[in-house]
Parts: structure tokens; C-alpha cells; sequence
């Protein structure tokens, strides 16, 4: 039973989610009125479709062998492997396609390779590349929800197959696991690719590889034609909506924080397991450790745009989280106090995208103030909403627990309010709490979407100075600056999971 | 006195009916077998389920329009009657504030509730450190210093073994007879309302039946106590 006055606010909250996300739609929707799309657009469209299809589909096939890899092998240093795995989702993007450049751009360890053995060289750029960095951010994330998958399979039912006789465990116990969770994970990464900008800014570019995020963005920044990028953002919005309502018909795995280990598994290890996982471990390292080899001899040295930047960003991401953790809260409070429709609206931010988003406030706001006076809230906004799914989700089993087993007792006791937030809410939820607060931080210090739009000269955020050196062709302070910028967005994450942890405990 | 007045509770398509009275200062065993609405009855009176129709009145009150809070009723679930993040002392310190505002004199209370439960030293524990029985009693203190006339038991001890449950049973009637505190003990163990209870409310088919003497009713059963006895 939910007391009535948190019901209201609940709602209000909910309410007021709904009409930011649609609203921003209806805002695209009047201003696009009348427009057609352009042979240049339909190229923008099929592109964003053609990679986040080959992305999604090379993610899946190759975290296949490398989740039963991982499911089946027991290894000094697994757990590290499996941890590394969850690395990329709080590595900023731009920071991932530095490292990526470093090795397979034009003058990377690659082609130099490759020209001293007198051999063709290759480019990064193009669909390759989009492709190739997606790869690199959700591999690792296909890999942690197959894992979870094959370590869900009850030991007992590999023993049972073995007292049958049966030859192949693969077909009648493992597959039948793959096609009940792989559509889950698909549709996921599917949907994280299409709204993918960054890699397509970086990476793709020029008619042949644009997105439509990325034509969004040139629309606005560069054509300074509000009403294509509003059509633009309203077809962006279209394709996020119905692949969120395909993605909501199957139960999206739990990727995070779970599948770190499981005492038995039913089958032993391959030989051909070590060379899978040493191939995903280098895949998965190499960029990183390139970005620590460029980054670090630059970093006594940078230029103090770069440490304001730094500060700019850390306090907005923590602004970010300290909106988006409040509002999981209230939401998934009501929701586990019976107030149901509340996850439809936390959930909502998943059918739209930062950037598309970020459009709509600009058309709505920009008759109210600049974008440059607006940048930076609207960005800490944007970043809170983007993160609220995830957040919701991550709060949402244990809220229920508490619930559970607590609500009644707490009821007896006429533990409510403030004294219920502080006594019981915030002591049982403090472990997801601060893993979410931290995941929201990194994931905001990270984001150069809708800043992108926005930010004048002296409002860059770190990602946006990072893009902006290496822009420029100052690459080894554009590595020294994502070097921070990693460093930043791992330290706000531990901070917070750490200070969660020793509350919870 | 409690008075159930034709009263009907539905949970999840369920429905129990009940209408008698039961004095104050007396000890009820609501007995049955699972599933046949002893803890939906208990529920109710604990003001977590709404009655679909009648009433439930304590000395002449309508307990309907109260909260959990406000009801002048204490409750022992099955499990989870401490919170495991609290200290014992913060557990039972909630019964008195819950906003765990306490004075000195408010500490001594709880200190001299847990010395005569036998925690003495062991309130600045954890619940997961406590033995079965020490939990018993920490609750118990719990129930202790909320002092309320109506004390309604939920199988509390079900997971305990049987010299356990016999002595945590024991306490708790010693402490409701100095009280004077009303109590109904939900139970499917014939033993328990032999041990404990002055009278028995056989449930069964949704319908808990009028109380009868304990004694009377196990000299006698009537059929549906002897189709669960066996």
C-alpha cells in the first residue's frame, strides 16, 4: 500500500519524465512538419541500420565461444578477465576509438607493421571501423550476459546427460540456453549501437558512413537547419521506439555485477579455450594499453583547458548521478509499493537517444536562451535521464527484496518518511545504490553527445577537449587528456561503489 | 475485548470469515491446516489487508480506518522481524522511536528488556551473529517495549526445534499473563495449542470457527479437526 503523498510525487516524477521525452518528440514532430527526407538521409538510415546490424551480429557470434570459454575454465586470473569485461561499459567512447586508432590508424602499430613487411596498409575509417570499435564496447558486454546464461544452467543437468549417455550437451542443454537469451542480447547491443554517435563522429563520417545521430548533429552544428535535424531526430526516434518495443518482449539479461564465478559447471575445459580468451583479452587490452603508452609522457604537460575541463565534467557527472540515483529511487519505490505504470516511465529514455533528445530541448528552449547558457544543464539532464534505465533496473531486485521481507515489520514499527529513508532504504539498497551512482557518474564524465550540440568554447567538457585535440592533430595531448578522462571516470565509479559497499556494510 | 462482527477478508481471490469474540488478557491458537486463511485472518488484524466485509473491533473500536502503526497490535512474523542492518538495541530502540531518537532513559529501557530476556551485552550485536533462540527473544523485546494489549504470533518460531519453540512459547505466555496481553498464536502443530492456548479457533475453507476451550475441543473434535488430525 503506498502512502498517498509519496504516490503523488512518485507520479509527478513519472509525469514529468514522460512529458520530457515525449515532449521533446512532439517538439521534433512540429518542427520537421512538411520535410522529406533526402537521398543523403536514406544513406544515413540504411548506414545506422547496416552497422548496428553487422556490429550487433560479429558481437554475438564472437562472445559465444569466449562466454563458454570463460563458463567452462578455471584460470589464475579469470576473475580479472571477467572483470575486464565490464571495462568498456565505463571507458568513454572517445577515449576507446584513441586507443583503437593508435593501433589500426593510418600511422598505428598495425600499418606500420604492416608497411615494414612491405605489405598494403589499412584504414580504420569507413563501416570497419564503426564496426570494429562497437565490436570493442560490446563484445565484452555479450560475453558477461552469455556467461550468465551458461553459469544459470543447473550443474545437475550436465551430470544427468552424462549418466543418458548423451553425445552432445551443446545441442540439448547449452543451445536451448542460447536462443532463449541471445535475442535479449542482440536486441540490446542493437539498440546501443544504433544511437551510437561518438564512433560514427570519429570513425565513420563523409556520405558513405553517417548515421543518423551523426547527420543529426551536422544538421545542426553545421548547416544550422533546425527542421532536417528535427526530422532527422523523429525518424531516430522511430527506429529507437520499435526496437525497445521488440527488445521488451524478450527479458533482457542482468549484464552487470553478476556471473562472477559458480562453483561447478558441467563441462570441462578445451584446449582451444586459452587461445579464445588470450585473442579477446589482447582484443580487449591492447587499445587500452595504447592509450596509457600515448598518453602518458604528455601528461605532465598538458594545457590547463584540460584540468578545467576535468573539473567541469566531474562535477556535472556527479550532478548526473545524484539526479538520475534520486530518481530510480523514487521510481522503483513506487513501483515495488504497487504503483506500476512508474516503470514505463523510467524505462521511456531507452526509446529515445541523448542526442535526439538534445535536439528537442533545443528547439524548445532556444526562443528562452542560447544553447551556450543552457549546455551545461541541459547536458547534466540529459545524462541523468540516459543513465535512469539502467539504474532503475539495477535497483529494482533488491527494492523488491527489501520489500518483501521488510515492508510489514517497517509498517508495525510506523517507519515512514525521512526515519525509513534513513533506517532501512538507504542502509539495504546502499550497495546498488552506489554501484548506479557510480555507473551514472562514469557513463556522464564520459558522454560527448548532446554537449556536442551545445557547449561553446569555454564550456568543453573533457570528452568534448579530447575531441577537439585530436581534431586538431595534437594527439599526444588528446591522449594524455583521455588518459585523464579515464582515470576520472574509473575513480567516480569507485568512489561510488566503494562508498556504497562500506555503507551496505 | 476483540470482536470479529461478520467479517470477511479477501487476499488474492482468497477469502476467510470469521465472527466471535475473544475476552481481553486471553491466549487464542488459531489452528489449521495450510492454505486455509489462519495467516490472511492474522493479516487483517495486523492491518495489512482490508476487510471486504463486517468489522474488527478491540474494546469497542474499529480497528478498519487505523494504520499497522496505529493499531493497538504487535506482530511476529515467520522470519525477518529484525532488520539485519541494525543493532539488536537499534532493533528494539524502533519499537520505542522510530526515528531511533532516544534519550537515556529510553536506552535504559532497552537495556533492561534485553538483561531480562537474557541478551545482556549482546545489544550492540548484529542479528546475524544471534543463535535461533537469541533472535527468538530479541524480537520478543521488541514486542516487549512496543506494549501493546494485542499480540498476534505468525509462527514465529516454526524453524526452531522443539524444546526451543517450547520455551520462547513459555516466555511469551509468562509475559502476556503479567501484561495481561491478548494473544493469537497461528499454529498447524496441535502441540502448540495444547502447550500455550486457553482456547482453539479451528480454520479451515476460509471459515475460522467460533474459539472453544482447548481441552474441550481436543476431547471432542469436531470433524474438521479430526480430518486434519488424522
Amino acid at each position: 500500500m503506498a502512502n498517498r503523498s509519496f504516490a503523488i510525487s512518485a507520479g509527478a516524477l513519472a509525469g514529468g519524465i514522460t512529458a520530457l521525452v515525449l515532449g521533446t518528440a512532439l517538439a521534433l514532430a512540429l518542427q520537421a512538419k512538411g520535410g522529406a527526407l533526402r537521398p543523403a538521409d536514406w544513406a544515413a538510415l540504411r548506414f545506422t541500420l547496416t552497422q548496428a546490424a553487422l556490429s550487433t551480429l560479429l558481437s554475438c557470434l564472437l562472445a559465444i565461444p569466449v562466454a563458454r570459454a570463460l563458463a567452462r575454465s578455471r584460470f589464475f586470473g579469470r576473475k580479472a578477465l571477467i572483470l575486464l569485461m565490464g571495462a568498456p561499459f565505463l571507458l568513454p567512447v572517445i577515449v576507446a576509438v584513441l586507443g583503437l586508432v593508435s593501433l589500426y590508424g593510418r600511422s598505428g602499430v598495425l600499418n606500420q607493421t604492416l608497411e615494414a613487411l612491405g605489405l598494403p596498409t589499412i584504414t580504420i575509417y569507413g563501416l570497419h571501423g564503426v564496426v570494429l570499435a562497437h565490436v570493442f564496447f560490446n563484445l565484452p558486454l555479450a560475453t558477461r550476459m552469455l556467461l550468465n546464461g551458461w553459469q544459470s544452467i543447473p550443474a545437475e543437468r550436465f551430470r544427468l546427460s552424462q549418466t543418458l549417455g548423451m553425445p552432445s550437451t551443446f545441442r540439448h542443454i547449452e543451445l536451448p540456453m542460447l536462443w532463449a537469451v541471445l535475442p535479449g542480447v542482440a536486441l540490446a547491443i542493437f539498440l546501443v549501437c544504433l544511437t551510437s554517435f561518438v564512433v560514427a563522429l570519429t570513425l565513420g563520417g563523409g556520405p558513405a558512413a553517417t548515421t543518423l545521430e551523426l547527420a543529426i548533429y551536422q544538421a545542426l552544428r553545421f548547416d544550422f537547419d533546425p527542421g532536417h535535424a528535427a526530422l532527422l531526430a523523429g525518424v531516430q526516434f522511430i527506429i529507437c521506439a520499435v526496437a525497445v518495443t521488440l527488445a521488451a518482449r524478450f527479458t533482457l539479461p542482468e549484464g552487470l555485477g553478476l556471473g562472477l564465478d559458480r562453483a561447478q559447471f558441467g563441462q570441462r575445459a578445451h584446449w582451444v579455450d586459452a587461445p579464445v580468451l588470450a585473442l579477446a583479452a589482447l582484443f580487449l587490452l591492447l587499445p587500452l594499453v595504447a592509450v596509457v603508452a600515448d598518453g602518458a609522457p604528455a601528461l605532465l604537460h598538458l594545457p590547463d583547458l584540460v584540468w578545467a575541463a576535468a573539473l567541469r565534467s566531474a562535477l556535472m557527472a556527479m550532478a548526473a548521478a545524484l539526479l538520475s540515483v534520486t530518481a530510480a529511487l523514487i521510481l522503483v519505490q513506487a513501483k515495488v509499493a504497487g504503483v506500476a505504470w512508474v516503470e514505463g516511465a523510467a524505462m521511456l529514455p531507452l526509446a529515445t537517444s541523448g542526442l535526439v533528445l538534445g535536439t528537442g530541448l533545443f528547439l524548445l528552449t532556444r526562443s528562452l536562451a542560447s544553447p551556450e547558457t543552457l549546455a551545461l544543464p541541459v547536458t547534466v539532464l540529459v545524462n541523468a535521464l540516459m543513465a535512469l534505465p539502467f539504474l532503475f533496473r539495477l535497483l529494482l531486485p533488491q527494492a523488491r527484496d527489501l520489500h518483501r521481507n521488510y515492508d510489514r515489520l517497517a509498517q508495525t514499527l510506523g517507519l515512514s518518511g525521512g526515519a525509513r529513508l534513513r533506517w532501512l532504504t538507504l542502509p539495504r539498497l546502499a550497495r546498488p545504490l552506489g554501484m548506479g551512482a557510480g555507473l551514472a557518474a562514469a557513463l556522464s564524465m564520459g558522454d560527448l553527445g548532446v554537449v556536442a550540440l551545445f557547449a561553446g568554447q569555454d564550456q568543453a567538457t573533457l570528452p568534448l577537449v579530447v575531441q577537439r585535440l585530436s581534431g586538431a592533430y595534437r594527439m599526444d595531448q588528446a591522449a594524455a587528456a583521455a588518459l585523464v578522462l579515464v582515470a576520472c571516470s574509473f575513480a567516480l565509479f569507485a568512489l561510488c561503489d566503494i562508498g556504497g559497499r562500506r555503507a551496505a556494510s | 475485548m476483540l470482536h470479529l462482527d461478520h467479517l470477511s477478508l479477501t487476499q488474492d481471490g482468497f477469502t476467510v470469515s470469521a465472527n466471535w469474540h475473544l475476552p481481553a488478557g486471553s491466549r487464542l491458537a488459531l489452528l489449521g491446516p495450510s492454505g486455509a486463511g489462519k495467516s490472511t485472518l492474522l493479516m487483517g488484524l495486523a492491518g495489512f489487508i482490508a476487510p471486504s466485509a463486517g468489522r474488527m473491533l478491540w474494546q469497542g473500536r474499529d480497528l478498519a480506518a487505523l494504520t499497522p502503526a496505529q493499531r493497538p497490535v504487535s506482530i511476529l512474523f515467520q522470519d525477518q522481524n529484525l532488520f539485519p542492518h541494525l543493532s539488536v538495541s537499534q532493533n528494539l530502540g524502533l519499537a520505542i522511536n522510530p526515528r531511533l531518537r532516544l534519550n537515556a532513559s529510553d536506552l535504559a529501557r532497552v537495556d533492561s528488556v534485553l538483561d531480562r530476556l537474557g541478551l545482556q551485552g549482546l545489544g550492540a550485536r548484529k542479528p546475524a551473529s544471534l543463535s535461533g533462540g537469541q533472535l527468538g527473544r530479541a524480537a520478543l523485546g521488541r514486542v516487549l517495549l512496543q506494549a501493546r494489549p494485542l499480540l498476534l504470533l505468525d509462527e514465529p518460531f516454526a524453524a526452531l526445534g522443539p524444546a526451543l519453540k517450547a520455551d520462547l512459547l513459555g516466555l511469551v505466555a509468562d509475559l502476556a499473563a503479567e501484561a495481561g496481553t491478548t494473544v493469537i498464536l497461528v499454529t498447524h502443530d496441535p502441540a502448540d495449542a495444547h502447550r500455550f492456548a486457553g482456547g482453539v479457533a479451528l480454520v479451515h475453507d476460509g471459515v475460522a470457527d467460533a474459539p472453544v476451550a482447548t481441552d474441550a475441543i481436543f476431547a471432542n473434535p469436531p470433524p474438521a479437526l479430526r480430518d486434519y488430525l488424522g
